[in-house]
């Protein structure tokens, strides 16, 4: 399990490469990368600056792919969150699950991303043109998160 | 005793302080005694912590309820519905 909160960015070809790397028995890996949009709420963003709670982020990441991992037949997974100043087309976050079966892979990936955005501490600032603005939580996470609540699996 | 509280994001820059020590009575204390010492400062404090505001409590990097109880020592953290991803 890699996971990482950094300042730089990352490619997804070189971790898929090492998510799978001498482990023959992956037969599906699922991906997922965010990107910083260059306009959010009806504003134009310029940059946006992502702060975070050092101390509880890496052990929020590592709780949430556990969580997966009880769910479902995961191989290996890497998260990957960037903190600091990003600019519009700038990558954010990576989640990569490996598994033997698609099904747990896309779930996996899908599930880690909701449980991220309503549970791990980081928080994203903008610049607008009318100024700097902290990003409002949206309803639409907290309800992707506790549609996992009772669990679905086929 | 006393207990370490650290402020993020819009709660920080609002609260003008990222990280202090408060003084709570010694024994049981739970999450919302805290809250109630940090309201009772009134300003912006009341005001951000009322009832009905939206934000965080986590005791030692772990998300809390009001209920959750803490001890000398303890790290608790005051933050905003968080916004990654």
């Amino acid at each position: 399990m890699k996971i990482s909160v950094q300042i730089e960015d990352f490619d997804l070809g070189r971790e898929v490469t090492e998510l799978r790397a001498h482990q023959p028995q992956i037969g599906a890996v699922a991906s997922f990368v965010g990107l910083v949009r260059d306009i959010n709420d009806g504003s134009t963003v310029a940059a946006m600056s992502l702060e975070h709670y050092p101390a509880m982020t890496e052990k929020a990441l590592r709780d949430i792919a556990a969580e997966a991992a009880q769910r479902w037949q995961i191989i290996d997974a890497t998260i990957i969150h960037r903190i600091g100043d990003l600019y519009p087309t700038d990558q954010i976050v990576l989640v990569a699950v490996a598994s033997m079966h698609r099904h747990d892979a896309f779930a996996a990936c899908e599930f880690i991303m909701d449980f991220l955005k309503t549970s791990a501490p980081f928080w994203k600032k903008e610049l607008t043109p009318q100024g700097a603005r902290w990003v409002d939580a949206r309803e639409t996470d907290e309800t992707a998160t506790q549609r996992w609540t009772k669990p679905s699996k086929r | 005793m006393h207990i370490k509280v650290l402020y993020f994001a819009r709660l920080r820059e609002q609260f003008g302080v990222s990280e202090e020590i408060v003084e709570l009575p010694d024994g049981a204390v739970m999450v919302a005694m805290l809250l109630d010492v940090l309201r009772a400062r009134g300003g912006v404090w009341a005001e951000q912590l009322a009832a009905g505001q939206a934000y965080r409590v986590a005791v030692n990097q772990e998300l809390a309820d009001q209920v959750a109880p803490i001890e000398a020592g303890d790290e608790v953290a005051i933050f905003p519905p968080v916004t990654g991803g």
